[in-house]
């Protein structure tokens, strides 16, 4: 029941950088759209698929956290409490980004769309960078679970910094293979070469980024790139795979099997991780054992669990159907 | 809250700070996504049965205002989330296990309503009108149930059960014992009820405001009426359900009880002091005392007795300054509450005599006021049930020094969650005022403006 629970965390937290991970990341191409003229086209697509699902992708950040502290409290008690600087930053950066966004979209005056737009972009790059680097200050056993540690050193360290590049990097490529499947669907060709460029770009920064991370991987954390190459491989390799395959398609694939395999090339990085870690939860000193609920609370949970997917699956397909076929528009 | 409680480490104080403002902050938004949106709905249902063309602009545009608070609403809740852990690693790290249960439900019902308001939000131009219509409905029904969820949490940490702990750590849970715990009920249907009569009396407002300035019209007076209808017979249920909340209080909960009425020394034939401050001795200054009243109410007769703050162990007793806060923000909620009866009682008492709204000024002065007093009452009972406990953050089970975090500068955190959280509240009332006046100037500009510089539609916003 115990890794069932950890497993459901897991599975949520994967979701969350998947879908809002692809909001982050429209929020980048947002801030490097341009001047007003020139990123209008751009941001009306760009607005157009996030606008309808953005909050739906963020309750999976809620359901995270609410997982987490209720099946194994003293590891989330441990992670708030050291790397309070980061993610403190990442929920303020939550904030402008939601109020920015839903601000610009009743904003009518350009001056007023240009603040709350920069606002809603800015936090969208800043706060994948600070989860990255909380990441990857938990991945690389950093956080300690009782003793008091002092922050700094903790997460900004040149790992973590290369974890939260590499969040932010991630999340733009997502967010540019989904808007070029956007844009082909709408049959709006320049911007479909033009997020098509993007991806490319993303994924190769992406790329070089992750060699760099594994560098600095194995002077920081042997352990974990030892498990990562251990049983971590399959996914690593299907992560490549994916990500690679998605840029040879991206002239002629169905928009749809585009995003569901950029989406799988960034699941099973984070799968990769899970089980590189697996049975721990910070490092490999805070065991999912020693850290979980008890029995009553986690078949609790997992009956919600149950119940949420019996639920909430079904409304975000609708959701995501309906938005696919253009039946929710503005107005 | 401006007050340290007991002596604990130097975050104690920004930490209850910044949880005071976060809350209060939230809890304002609240009433939008739980309450606007069952009189939006009111006004599709109107629009459609009888073709009202008014009423469907009025659910259209209170939708656009639904969104805009919702998404507010979305990230302070998200900022609340993270302080949980942030601020209280004491409380999450040692009870989670069952303090978690009811957010995790509440989680469910955040999801459906997150996603059926997009659709409905999203839906009016390309579905059809009962179709649309029925998206509405899993938003009003899973505002209830996240409402009921989150309070269950609050409800347990009042009156916590359902666990067994060995050692102080929680070895088993009752997970229906933690969410259905003895203050569920009333705790529960009173914020419910909360939420309506400050959507009703908030939106009533706006349209009474609009009849001030400008003189009735028929747009306006279906903006007023509808909500307004809801909050006036939701206020009454409101404070029977309060009479029912104080006296389980006085039951459960006797410091908060003797705190709320201001009682140093445990008796009979308590009198109810409306207003009044207690000193540093225990005695109550200023204040009107209506002799026995307290006891009358607590337990039907003036022989009821009633324990004092002398019962408390000094150690874990609230410093006077607590007291007083708890018994003022207590006589600002109840005397705003029957404030708000009053009015409604007024407005009742004409629309069943002449089918019509009460036409002379001072009621419309009132009205307009109306949505300003509600946001006070709302606020007022939170500060009630939450200073009233301390100094436990989990009664009898956890004070909130031990709580609170050690690490951190939490000022500093503090300060910049004012600036961001605030400055989305100013920019939300912004927007808003800016919807507002491309309403009245006849634009129905909302969501459909393209980005980027337009100069058609930058005339419309400057007549």
């Amino acid at each position: 029941m115990r890794t069932v629970a950890a497993g459901m965390l897991f599975v949520v937290l994967t979701a969350y950088a998947m879908f809002g991970g692809a909001d982050f990341g429209a929020g980048f191409w947002d801030l490097t759209a341009g001047g007003a003229e020139r990123g209008r086209r751009p941001r009306a697509l760009i607005d157009h698929s996030i606008g309808p699902v953005w909050e739906a992708n963020h309750v999976w950040l809620i359901f995270c956290l609410v997982l987490a502290w209720t099946a194994f409290p003293p590891v989330f008690a441990a992670v708030m409490r050291t790397l309070y600087v980061p993610l403190g930053l990442a929920a303020l950066g939550i904030v402008l980004r939601g109020s920015g966004f839903a601000f610009r979209k009743v904003s009518v005056r350009t001056s007023a769309q240009r603040a709350t737009g920069a606002t809603f972009a800015a936090s969208s790059v800043v706060t994948p960078f600070f989860f990255g680097t909380a990441a990857g200050a938990i991945a690389t056993g950093r956080v300690p679970l009782h003793r008091s540690a002092g922050s700094l050193e903790i997460w900004f360290t040149p790992t973590c910094l290369f974890t939260g590049a590499l969040a932010v990097v991630t999340c733009a490529y997502l967010a540019a293979v989904f808007l070029t499947a956007e844009a082909r669907q709408r049959g709006e060709a320049d911007l479909e070469i033009y997020f098509r460029n993007r991806s490319r770009l993303a994924a190769a920064g992406a790329g070089l980024i992750s060699a760099g991370g594994l560098v600095v991987l194995h002077r920081a954390a042997p352990h974990l790139l030892h498990r990562l190459l251990g049983p971590g491989i399959p996914f690593v390799i299907l992560s490549a795979l994916t990500g690679v395959g998605v840029l040879g398609l991206l002239h002629k694939a169905d928009p749809r099997l585009l995003r569901v395999m950029a989406a799988l090339a960034v699941g099973s990085v984070i799968a990769g991780w899970g089980v590189a870690q697996y049975p721990y939860l910070l490092g490999n000193h805070a065991s999912i054992a020693s850290a979980a609920a008890p029995m009553a609370t986690l078949e609790t949970l997992a009956g919600i669990f149950v119940v949420a997917a019996a639920l909430v699956l079904p409304s975000l397909g609708i959701l995501y159907v309906l938005h696919q076929r253009g039946r929710l528009e503005s107005g | 809250m401006l007050f340290a409680v007991a002596p604990g480490p130097p975050q104690l104080l920004p930490a209850r700070e910044q949880m005071a403002f976060t809350l209060g902050f939230h809890i304002i938004l609240v009433p939008f996504g739980v309450a606007l949106t069952t009189l939006m709905l009111l006004a599709e249902y109107r629009a459609y049965k009888h073709g009202d063309e008014d009423a469907l602009l009025l659910a259209q545009r209170w939708s656009k205002v639904a969104a805009v608070l919702f998404a507010v609403g979305a990230v302070s809740g998200t900022v609340l989330s993270f302080e949980m852990g942030l601020l209280w690693p004491g409380l999450m790290g040692r009870f989670g296990a069952a303090y978690g249960i009811p957010f995790v439900v509440e989680g469910i019902f955040f999801f459906l309503e997150a996603i059926y308001l997009s659709v409905y939000i999203y839906g009016w131009k390309r579905m059809r009108p009962w179709t649309h219509f029925k998206m509405g409905l899993p938003v009003v029904i899973s505002g209830m149930g996240g409402t009921f969820s989150v309070v269950a949490a609050n409800a347990w940490m009042n009156l916590p059960g359902g666990i067994t702990l060995r050692h102080g750590n929680v070895v088993d849970v009752r997970p229906l014992a933690v969410f259905f715990n003895r203050a569920f009920w009333y705790e529960a249907l009173h914020m419910l009820l909360a939420a309506y009569v400050v959507a009703g009396f908030l939106t009533a407002s706006i349209y009474a405001v609009g009849r001030l300035r400008s003189g009735p019209s028929r747009y306006r007076r279906l903006g007023f009426l509808i909500p307004f209808s809801v909050a006036a017979v939701v206020i009454p249920v409101q404070i029977f359900v309060g009479d029912v909340v104080a006296r389980e209080t006085y039951h459960n909960e006797p410091a908060k009880f003797a705190a709320i009425e201001l009682l140093s020394h445990s008796g009979t034939h308590v009198p109810e002091t409306l207003g009044g401050l207690m000193m540093a001795n225990g005695t109550v200054k200023f204040g009107i005392r209506l002799p026995d009243f307290a006891s009358l109410l607590a337990g039907f007769s003036a022989k009821t007795d009633i324990k004092g703050l002398e019962t408390v162990p000094k150690e874990i007793r609230a410093p006077t300054e607590l007291v007083n806060i708890v018994h003022t923000s207590f006589d600002a909620m109840v005397g705003t509450g029957f404030a708000l009866l009053g009015l409604a009682l007024w407005f009742g008492l004409v629309w069943v005599r002449k089918r019509e709204v009460p036409g002379g000024r001072l009621f419309w002065l009132g009205a307009a006021l109306a949505g300003l007093v509600s946001v006070v009452s709302l606020e007022s009972g939170w500060v009630v049930t939450e200073v009233g406990r301390q100094p436990w953050t989990v009664e009898g089970l956890l004070l909130t020094r031990d709580a609170v975090t050690r690490s951190g500068n939490v000022w500093l955190f503090f300060t910049g969650s004012v600036i961001i959280v605030g400055g989305a509240g100013i920019g939300a009332i912004a927007v808003l005022l800016a919807m507002k006046r491309r309403w009245s100037a006849g634009a129905e500009a909302g969501f459909d403006v393209p980005y980027g510089p337009d100069e058609g539609v930058e005339a419309v916003t400057q007549p």
